[in-house]
C-alpha cells in the first residue's frame, strides 16, 4: 500500500478515491468527505516523496474512518443525532498512527448510531447499501467502512467490533475484516460502545494489507489502560511498558503471541464447531464452510470437531453485559457540554430527558433501557453478575478448545445479506444475526472475517477464523491458506 | 444515665493532594484558579476518552490506609456509580464498591478510645455547581480530584467523640501528607450517621444521615441537635425516618432532604476501562516504612514531658511536633513558648512555615533557664526568630541587640549596687530597711535595675543588696 517510488502520486490516489466516492454516492458510504484537506495532505506527501523524505509505510494511501473515531476532520457523529455538529479536539490513537505512516484521511463512514446494530439501518443519516445488491443491507455496524473497501473507494478503512460489527459487514461485502485480540489496538479516541468488548480493527482486500495495518496499529497505548503489552510484531520493542509507577502485575503471564497459536509444524489443526452446524445456518453458508474445510484437508491440515455447549448462551450474555456498558457509556450524552441539546427545555430534567429522547435512535434507547434494568438494584445479581459468570465459562470453553486446535473456523453470520427493512421491526431477529460473532468478543479473542465465495444470487459470503488471544498475526498468516 | 444511647458512624471524604487528578493529567490544585481551567477532555467526558489511573493517588491511598492501621488489599478494583447531575460529566462516578483498596483498620482518639474503620476506598470527586437567579454555572476544576472515602464502624457514642474522631482523622491525614486538610475549602467533608436506641437495647435504631459537614464544630453541634430531635420523637412514641438531612450552621438545625424511598439507584457496575490494581507485598510494606510520625507516635513520645492539654493543642500543628522532636531538652519550655506565644500571634499559621532551628530554640530555652533572659525577654527574643531581619541570628545575638540580656555576673552587679548605695537618694531607704522595713528592698532593687538599664537579674540583685545591708 505504498506509493513511494511508484508510478503514481498521492494526489492522484486521493483524487481517484474522491471520484469513486462521488460515483457511489447513492450507496451512502460516507457521512463526511474531506475533499479539500485530503488533497492538501496528499500534495504535501508528494512533496516529501520528491524530497526523498521517509514518508512511512502508508504514504499517500487514502483511507476512511468509521464515524465513531475522533479526529478534528469533520464532525464525529457516530451517526447519532445527539452528536450532530460535534467536532473533536482529539485525534484517536489509531488515526494518529495511520497518519504518521503517511495515510491520508478522506472521510468518515456511516454506521448504526453508536454502533448499535447489524445492518447500518440504525443510522440517523439513513442506511448504507450492500456493495453487491442495493436492495440489501451492508451489515453493521461498520457498514460504511465495509462497503467503502468492497467498492474499492479506498484500500482500507477502520472499524469497531463489539459483537461482530467488523466481521459481519466484511462478510456481507466480501472483504477481509479483522477483530483483533481485546486490548491489541487502542480504544483511545473512539466513541465507546461497550468498553469490555470493543475492539478496534480494519477492513482490507488482502490479508497482506491487514498484516501491515496491524503491525502499525497494534501496540500498547498509555492512553488506554486496557491495551496489552506489545505482541503483534515479533521484533517489537519490548521495553515499552505502561509507566504506571506502582507494581502492576499483569493478569496473565506475557507470552510471545507469534508462537502461542501454532506448534512448530506445517500441519495446522482447524476446529469446527458441531453445535453451529445445524438448521439455523443458511444452507449456502454451511456449504461454503464445507468447501473451505475440504480445501484445508486437501492441503494437509487436520480438522478437529469441537463441542462447545456454552456458546449457545453467548448471545444472552452479550445482550446483558453489553447493554449495561452501553447504558453507562452513553450517560455522558446529556446535552450539557457538547453535541445536540433539545430546545424544548424548561428545567434540568428536560435537558436530560428531551435531549436524550430526541438525540438517540430507538435501538440506542432500547439498549440503554435493558442496560439500566440489568444493573438495577435487586436485578444486578440475577442478570449482570450471572451473565459475567457465564462469560467466564465461555472464556474457559474457548481455552479448552484451543488445547485441541490452533484455529476455529465458523460462519460469521447465520445468513447472507438480508433485505433492507427485513429485520428492522424485529429486534430479536436482528440480534440473532450476531449469534456467531458475539462469543468471540465476550472472550476477547481475535478473529478475521475472510471472503468465502458468493451465493447463487451473487451475494458475498464470509467465514471467520478465530484464534487464541494474541494469535492475531498467525490468523492473518493462515488466512492465506483459505484464499 | 440518659434514656437513649446514641450510635454514630461517620463517612469522611478526604481530597488527596496529588499533583494531577485521579484519571487525567491536569493540575489537581485548583486553588485560586479560574473556573474550568484545570479540566481535561477526560474530566469533561469527551466521547472516546479513557481514564488513566494516577499512581500517586494509589500511593497516597495506601499511605492513608497505613496511617489508619488498616489492611491494604493487594487487589482492588473500580466500579461505576451512576447518577445524573451537571457536576458529574460522565454520568457516573468512578469509585470502589466491591473491592476497595483499604480494608479494616482503626484510629485511636486522644482519650484512648479506638474507633474501627470498616474500609476506605478511592474515588473521584465531582465538580461544583453555583446557583444564580434562574441559572446555574458548572465548574469542573474539582471533577476528578482523587478522594478517599473513609467509612467508620458505628463505634462512636457521643457528640464529643464524633468531633474528636473527625479531628483525629484530620490530623492523621495531614500528618501522613496525603491531603492539604483545608476544611474551609472542602478538603475533608463528613457525613454523619446518627441513630438512637433505648439504653441497653441490642438493636440499633433507625439512622439519619447528616451530609456534608465541613467543620469539627458542626459535626459536634449536628450530633447534639440530632440527639435532641430524635429523642423528642422517640419520647412521643414516633418513629425515626431513615433519611438524609442537611445541617445549617446558621440555624443550628438539621432539615430533611431525601427519604430512603427517594434514594437513587446508582446501578453500580465494574469499571471496564481501568484494570484492577495489583499491589505487591514489597510495595505495601515500603509505604508503611515511609510513613511519617503520626499524632499517636507524638503522644507516646511526649506524654511524660508535655502536659496533656498543651500537647493536644500542639498536635493540631504538625510542624511544631516535628520541631519539638528535634529538641533534646527544654522541650516543655519550648512547647509552652509555642502555645503561649507563637499560637497567640495573629499570623501564627504563616509562622509555622518557617520555624526557628532547634539550635536557636534550644539556646533560647537554655538562656531562660540560666536566668540570662527574663521571661518577657525570652518571648521577645523568640518572636524575633520570625523577623526576616533577625531570623538567622542566635538567641544570644538577638538578646544583645535588643539589650535584654540579664546581668548575672555577681562582681559586676556588686559594682552597680555599690554605685546605687552611694547615691544620696537611696540613703533614706537604706536606713528604713535596716530599721526593719523589709519591703523597701523593692525600691532599692528598682534603682539597681535602672542603673543596669534593666539587664540585671533582679533576684541576684536582691541577694546582693540583702548581703550588703545586713
Amino acid at each position: 500500500m505504498k506509493v513511494a517510488n511508484k508510478n503514481t502520486t498521492a494526489v492522484s490516489l486521493v483524487e481517484e478515491a474522491l471520484k469513486k466516492a462521488e460515483k457511489f454516492a447513492d450507496y451512502h458510504v460516507f457521512n463526511f468527505l474531506d475533499n479539500k484537506n485530503a488533497l492538501k495532505k496528499a500534495a504535501e506527501i508528494d512533496k516529501r516523496i520528491k524530497k526523498g523524505d521517509n514518508v512511512g509505510r502508508l504514504a499517500g494511501v487514502p483511507f476512511a474512518i468509521k464515524d465513531n473515531f475522533l479526529a478534528p476532520e469533520g464532525s464525529t457523529t457516530a451517526s447519532a443525532r445527539i452528536l450532530e455538529g460535534f467536532v473533536s479536539p482529539i485525534t484517536a490513537t489509531v488515526v494518529k498512527k495511520l497518519e504518521a505512516e503517511g495515510a491520508i484521511l478522506v472521510g468518515r463512514t456511516n454506521l448504526d448510531a453508536f454502533a448499535h446494530g447489524s445492518s447500518t439501518e440504525n443510522s440517523y443519516y439513513g442506511p448504507t447499501l450492500n456493495s453487491a445488491d442495493q436492495t440489501r443491507v451492508a451489515g453493521g455496524s461498520s457498514g460504511g467502512s465495509a462497503v467503502a473497501v468492497a467498492l474499492d473507494i479506498v484500500p482500507f478503512t477502520t472499524g469497531t467490533d463489539t459483537g461482530g460489527s467488523i466481521r459481519q459487514p466484511a462478510a456481507f461485502n466480501g472483504v477481509y475484516g479483522m477483530k483483533p485480540t481485546y486490548g491489541a489496538v487502542s480504544r483511545y479516541g473512539i466513541v465507546a460502545m461497550a468498553s469490555s468488548t470493543d475492539s478496534i480493527g480494519f477492513f482490507t482486500r488482502t490479508p497482506e494489507d491487514m498484516d501491515l495495518l496491524m503491525s502499525i496499529c497494534a501496540s500498547q497505548d498509555p492512553y488506554d489502560m486496557t491495551t496489552l503489552p506489545d505482541f503483534y510484531n515479533a521484533n517489537a520493542d519490548d521495553s515499552r511498558h505502561f509507566a504506571t509507577g506502582w507494581e502492576q502485575v499483569s493478569e496473565e503471564p506475557r507470552e510471545d503471541g507469534r508462537d502461542e497459536a501454532c506448534r512448530e509444524s506445517s500441519s495446522i489443526r482447524v476446529g469446527i464447531i458441531k453445535d453451529f452446524d445445524n438448521g439455523t445456518v443458511h444452507p449456502e453458508i454451511r456449504q461454503a464452510l464445507k468447501d473451505k474445510v475440504e480445501q484445508l484437508e486437501k492441503k494437509g491440515h487436520e480438522i478437529v470437531e469441537l463441542n462447545m455447549p456454552m456458546l449457545k448462551y453467548a448471545l444472552a450474555v452479550y445482550y446483558i453485559v453489553v447493554p449495561a456498558e452501553i447504558a453507562s457509556n452513553l450517560s455522558r450524552h446529556d446535552g450539557v457540554r457538547y453535541g445536540f441539546r433539545s430546545d424544548k427545555v424548561k428545567d434540568l430534567d428536560d435537558v436530560y430527558a428531551n435531549t436524550r429522547n430526541e438525540g438517540f435512535m430507538a435501538e440506542n434507547k432500547r439498549r440503554i433501557m435493558i442496560g439500566n434494568f440489568v444493573l438495577s438494584s435487586g436485578f444486578y445479581d440475577a442478570y449482570y453478575l450471572k451473565a459475567q459468570k457465564v462469560r467466564t465459562l465461555i472464556i474457559e470453553e474457548y481455552a479448552k478448545a484451543f488445547e485441541k486446535c490452533d484455529f476455529i473456523l465458523t460462519p460469521v453470520a447465520p445468513n447472507p445479506p438480508f433485505k433492507l427493512g427485513e429485520k428492522t421491526g424485529d429486534p430479536v431477529a436482528m440480534y440473532l444475526e450476531d449469534v456467531m460473532s458475539t462469543p468471540i468478543n465476550l472472550a476477547g479473542l481475535p478473529a478475521l472475517a475472510v471472503p468465502a465465495g458468493i451465493t447463487k444470487d451473487h451475494l458475498p459470503l464470509g467465514l471467520q477464523l478465530i484464534g487464541p488471544r494474541r494469535s492475531d498475526a498467525k490468523i492473518i498468516e493462515f488466512a492465506k491458506e483459505l484464499m | 444515665m440518659s434514656k437513649y444511647e446514641i450510635t454514630i458512624g461517620i463517612e469522611c471524604h478526604v481530597q488527596l493532594a496529588t499533583k494531577t487528578k485521579l484519571f487525567s493529567e491536569v493540575d489537581n490544585d485548583a486553588r485560586g484558579k479560574e473556573p474550568n481551567s484545570c479540566v481535561s477532555p477526560v474530566d469533561y467526558a469527551l466521547p472516546g476518552m479513557l481514564p488513566r489511573l494516577n499512581a500517586e493517588a494509589v500511593r497516597f491511598a495506601v499511605r492513608a490506609g497505613h496511617a489508619m492501621n488498616a489492611e491494604i488489599n493487594p487487589i482492588s478494583r473500580f466500579d461505576r456509580k451512576h447518577y445524573y447531575y451537571p457536576d458529574l460529566p460522565k454520568g457516573y462516578q468512578i469509585s470502589q464498591l466491591y473491592q476497595p483498596i483499604i480494608g479494616t483498620g482503626y484510629i485511636e482518639l486522644p482519650d484512648g478510645t479506638k474507633i474501627r474503620i470498616e474500609h476506605a476506598h478511592l474515588e473521584e470527586d465531582a465538580g461544583k455547581l453555583s446557583h444564580f437567579g434562574g441559572y446555574s454555572l458548572v465548574d469542573l476544576n474539582r471533577a476528578g480530584t482523587p478522594l478517599i472515602e473513609i467509612v467508620s464502624m458505628p463505634d462512636i457514642h457521643s457528640a464529643a467523640h464524633a468531633r474528636d474522631y473527625c479531628k483525629e482523622l484530620w490530623r492523621i491525614m495531614t500528618y501522613a501528607g496525603v491531603t492539604y486538610g483545608d476544611l474551609y475549602n472542602g478538603n475533608m467533608r463528613f457525613d454523619v450517621n446518627i441513630s438512637l436506641a433505648p439504653a441497653g437495647a441490642k438493636e440499633l435504631g433507625t439512622r439519619a444521615e447528616i451530609k456534608n459537614l465541613n467543620s469539627f464544630r458542626s459535626v459536634e453541634r449536628a450530633v447534639e441537635y440530632e440527639y435532641q430531635r430524635q429523642s423528642k420523637l422517640l419520647d412521643k412514641g414516633e418513629k425515626i425516618k431513615q433519611e438524609t438531612r442537611g445541617w445549617s450552621d446558621d440555624t443550628g438545625k438539621t432539615t430533611a432532604q431525601r427519604s430512603k424511598e427517594e434514594a437513587q439507584d446508582y446501578r453500580y457496575m465494574p469499571e471496564p476501562d481501568v484494570p484492577p490494581i495489583h499491589l505487591s507485598d514489597k510495595y505495601i510494606s515500603a509505604e508503611k516504612a515511609a510513613l511519617p510520625l503520626l499524632p499517636s507516635d507524638y503522644r507516646a513520645r511526649f506524654r511524660d514531658i508535655i502536659p496533656t492539654d498543651t500537647l493536644e493543642i500542639l498536635l493540631d500543628y504538625q510542624p511544631l511536633m516535628e520541631k519539638l522532636s528535634e529538641l533534646k531538652d527544654n522541650i516543655k519550655a519550648i512547647a509552652n513558648l509555642f502555645t503561649s506565644v507563637l499560637l497567640a500571634e495573629e499570623k501564627s499559621v504563616e509562622m509555622l512555615d518557617d520555624l526557628p532551628s532547634a539550635e536557636q530554640l534550644s539556646n533560647l530555652a537554655e538562656m531562660n533557664a540560666k536566668k540570662e533572659l527574663s521571661s518577657t525577654a525570652t518571648k521577645e527574643v523568640f518572636l524575633k526568630f520570625f523577623d526576616p531581619q533577625m531570623k538567622s541570628k542566635s538567641a544570644l545575638d538577638i538578646a544583645k541587640e535588643l539589650g535584654v540580656l540579664q546581668e548575672n555576673d555577681t562582681a559586676a552587679l556588686e559594682k552597680i549596687v555599690d554605685t546605687v548605695l552611694a547615691k544620696p537618694e537611696t540613703q533614706k531607704a537604706q536606713a528604713d530597711f535596716k530599721a526593719g522595713q523589709d519591703k523597701v528592698i523593692g525600691f532599692l532593687v528598682g534603682q539597681v535595675m535602672k542603673e543596669s538599664h534593666g539587664q540585671a537579674n533582679p533576684s541576684t540583685v536582691q541577694q546582693i543588696l540583702r548581703q550588703k545591708l545586713k
